[in-house]
């Protein structure tokens, strides 16, 4: 396709023309070569656009998964008294059933579950779903270029993510069960085989997997990371990315740095497993059998893993608070408040998220002085994250704010992260962690602030960037639907369990009703386990509007729906293998100029007038 | 890798695909430095196996270093169009790549012999696991190296400056290999 024939009929075109430059793309035909036939084009496709939405619909897909595990459990813990024989259809040999045809959750069968639904969650669907699809479908949209530095390697990454997750799903079918020990895998349980039936088979299929998962991260990463620094377009300077892009970059930076930590302390777990090392073994007793393992350290395992534990969560929440930040100001129309404060909080964030891990081990028998140490700067981390939630409250202050699913969701992002962000300072201090650490407090905690918020996160920028991917509108009335009916469920159910952990309830417990002391709570538990089913049933609805979309949604007739800054919306509506078709546009102004000299919104190709000023300078 | 990036215009001077390999670089040295760290606190826990490191770990050292000279001057003699001597010094590095790895196997082996076995205490379980873990990225620079060889012998010798990155990032990253062995080799004589 010759470039310059493109009939210049918007100012956008001939911007584009005028301003943008020629990088020859369009003479090496890559289409041609890469998009030939449904295979090529659907599967096995190297188009960063194409792999967003591999990343996106597997997410669902496991997101589902690891939900519905969740309503099991749920089960179990509010109506321990109920039948569930009507689920030995699906689970089989997990249920079971008693003379009186009473069916029972085997007890091996829900750590099982509750240790899966971890790792799904954490692993499968808030690193690789959220990360995998925004930085897939928005760096090279928002920075101005044809596709990934490696769009091979970028493809690689999902095929890595994949087959992490086949071998995951097989591992579910096991006759010992999948992996029970936890999603933090602590050994001896994690060690030893003869610890319990899903530390056998399921454990190792459990390693594979996340090995797999490590390999697509870091294949992801280091493309994310190239890219961002390598091929802006002309114009894009640091200061003047969109803060989704800012967000994405230190995102893959932190898990660059972290996942072979974890890779380190998955690879000496082998060796004990399998080659009778004794790493994080020592002086154990399995079933009356003394083993011969000695001088080894569990506590050692917990350092290599919560110093890739701790930048996980924030793997999980920057992406979403930079798709928060972007949702935010183009709903608000109006410039984010503190662009700069925002980039240095992201910094700060994750230069602090590196010394922090200790937390996660206060009773672990850390030295209570070192503990001081990550206290204070666990404590710490409140200050760039108030500020961050200081400038998306100013941000939406005063604005004429567009109320729709994208920019509910973004409000809702803002309400968890400082309902759960709160909990985390009583969390942070190491003496109120005696009482704290392992019960519901924990679970509220991170439900609200990394579960909750990175999926409303999510939420916001599928329904903001679904006419963009599929060139096509979700149902608004049904996106409010979910929307409200999240946010009140999602409340119902972890409110209640700070009250229940602040009384000792222990996280991961079978059954809670046989302790005197929590008897109480067992009316609050049957309240929780309903809200989480009516929850489900909203993500349910959720699914089967983005499904429907897809096909039959509303249709995009115009380039620029929302009427935002960003590059992404001067592609063509559905656009083709490189993004334009004719020049790449350059940028002339940072992404957030909304409301400025009477104008609704100046889109980031439109040069500076005379004597304007760029903010992002 | 089929980067896509505009020949005119780049961000920076410094390719993309250098950049991904420093990238890359960056997460090994991560994972070296975890499991370093590990040795140290594991070791500061007490009941630690004492042991003499075996000679042939420091000869291996002369290999590996003398292996990165050879494909120094390789990669010198490549941009100067000494064909012969790019040519020669690119399977002397390869051959003192696979006598890397077999030395290591070697020091393995002498490890055993006086009684530091896989299993006996972390203090020697370590040594392997860690040797081990960079024999693995070294047996990768031997794979970048036989598709540099493929380079050499079976395409006709064109300096391009296409070609020159290609060599240039195989280059560097034996370097690393190379500076990590060193690393490891400084870091277990000052441990023991």
């Amino acid at each position: 396709m010759a470039h310059a024939v493109i009939a210049a009929d918007t100012l956008e075109e001939k911007l584009t023309q005028e301003l943008g430059y020629d990088d020859h793309f369009h003479e090496h035909h890559h289409g041609d070569k890469f998009q030939s036939n449904f295979l090529t084009t659907y599967i096995f496709s190297t188009d960063h656009k194409i792999i967003a939405r591999q990343f996106l619909i597997t997410g669902i897909f496991w997101a589902f998964i690891g939900a519905a595990m969740s309503i099991v459990f749920r089960l179990q813990l509010g109506f321990p008294e109920a039948d569930l024989a009507w689920l030995k259809p699906l689970l089989g040999k997990w249920i079971q059933v008693n003379d009186a045809g009473i069916g029972k959750l085997d007890p091996e069968f829900y750590y099982a579950l509750v240790t899966m639904h971890g790792t799904i969650l954490v692993f499968f669907v808030l690193t690789a779903g959220l990360s995998g699809t925004f930085a897939n479908l928005l760096i090279p949209l928002q920075i101005g270029a044809r596709d990934m530095a490696s769009p091979l390697l970028n493809a690689m990454s999902y095929w890595f993510f994949f087959l992490a997750g086949v071998v995951m799903f097989l591992s579910l079918f096991l006759s010992t069960g999948p992996f029970s020990g936890g999603w933090t895998a602590y050994p001896p349980l994690s060690a030893l085989g003869q610890a319990s039936d899903g530390s056998k088979a399921g454990m190792t299929m459990w390693i594979v997997a996340m090995s797999l998962f490590v390999v697509s991260s870091l294949l992801g990463g280091i493309n994310y990371i190239t890219t961002i620094l390598n091929l802006r377009t002309k114009g894009m300077t640091m200061w003047r990315m969109p803060l989704t892009i800012w967000a994405i970059l230190i995102t893959a930076i932190l898990g660059v740095l972290s996942f072979p930590v974890l890779f380190s302390g998955l690879l000496l777990l082998v060796f004990d497993r399998s080659m009778g090392t004794s790493f994080y073994l020592s002086e154990i007793i399995v079933g009356g059998q003394i083993l011969d393992r000695i001088g080894g350290s569990p506590v050692l395992y917990q350092h290599l893993f919560w110093f890739l534990g701790h930048p996980e969560v924030y793997i999980i929440i920057l992406p979403a608070m930079g798709i928060v930040s972007e949702v935010l100001s183009v709903h608000a129309r109006k410039p984010i408040f503190g662009y700069r404060a925002m980039v240095y909080s992201i910094l700060a964030i994750g230069f602090l998220s590196f010394i922090v891990w200790a937390h996660h081990m206060f009773m672990s028998g850390v030295n209570p002085f070192i503990s001081n140490f990550f206290v204070v700067f666990t404590l710490i981390i409140a200050v760039p994250s108030a500020i961050k939630v200081f400038n998306w409250i100013s941000t939406v202050y005063g604005s004429n704010f567009r109320f729709n699913s994208a920019s509910l969701f973004a409000l809702g992002f803002v309400s968890m992260f400082i309902s759960g962000g709160l909990t985390g300072i009583f969390l942070g201090n190491s003496a109120i962690d005696i009482q704290l650490h392992d019960t519901y407090f924990v679970v509220a905690h991170f439900h609200i602030v990394m579960g909750i918020a990175a999926f409303f996160g999510m939420f916001a920028g599928v329904y903001h960037w679904f006419p963009k991917m599929f060139s096509r509108f979700m149902n608004e009335t049904l996106g409010k639907i979910h929307f409200w009916g999240t946010l009140i469920g999602a409340y119902l159910i972890f409110w209640p369990m700070h009250y229940t952990g602040m009384a000792g309830v222990p996280r991961r417990y079978y059954a809670i009703d046989n302790f005197d002391s929590f008897k109480h709570f067992v009316s609050l538990n049957q309240f929780i386990t309903i809200a989480a089913i009516v929850v489900f049933f909203l993500q349910v609805l959720f699914i089967i509007n983005f499904f429907y979309s897809v096909f039959s949604g509303r249709k995009l007739t115009v380039k620029n729906p929302w009427g935002s800054n960003t590059l992404e919306w001067t592609t063509p509506i559905k656009p083709g293998h490189g993004n334009w078709p004719g020049n790449i546009p350059t940028t002339q102004r940072w992404a957030y100029d909304y409301g400025k000299g009477g104008e609704e919104f100046i889109a980031q190709f439109v040069p500076l007038k005379e004597g304007e000023h760029d903010h992002g300078h | 890798m089929g980067a896509i990036s505009s020949p005119e215009y780049s961000r920076s001077k410094i390719p993309p695909q250098k950049l991904a390999l420093w990238v890359g670089i960056a997460s090994i040295v991560m994972m070296f430095g975890a499991i370093t760290s590990a040795y140290v606190v594991r070791r500061a826990a007490g009941n630690w196996f004492e042991f003499k490191l075996p000679d042939i770990f420091f000869l291996n050292t002369v290999v590996i270093l003398l292996s990165s000279l050879t494909l120094h001057i390789s990669y010198t003699a490549f941009k100067k169009g000494k064909e012969q001597l790019y040519k020669g010094l690119l399977v002397a590095t390869f051959v003192l790549g696979i006598l890397f790895v077999v030395l290591q196997y070697q020091g393995w082996v002498a490890m055993t012999v006086i009684g530091a076995t896989f299993t006996i205490n972390p203090s020697s379980s370590f040594v392997y696991v860690i040797s081990g873990l960079h024999a693995a990225h070294v047996l990768g620079g031997i794979a970048a190296l036989i598709v540099a060889m493929i380079y050499a012998f079976v395409l006709p010798y064109k300096p391009t400056e296409r070609r020159r990155l290609r060599f240039e990032l195989v280059v560097n990253y034996w370097h690393f290999v190379d500076v990590l062995w060193l690393y490891l080799i400084v870091f277990f004589m000052l441990q023991s």
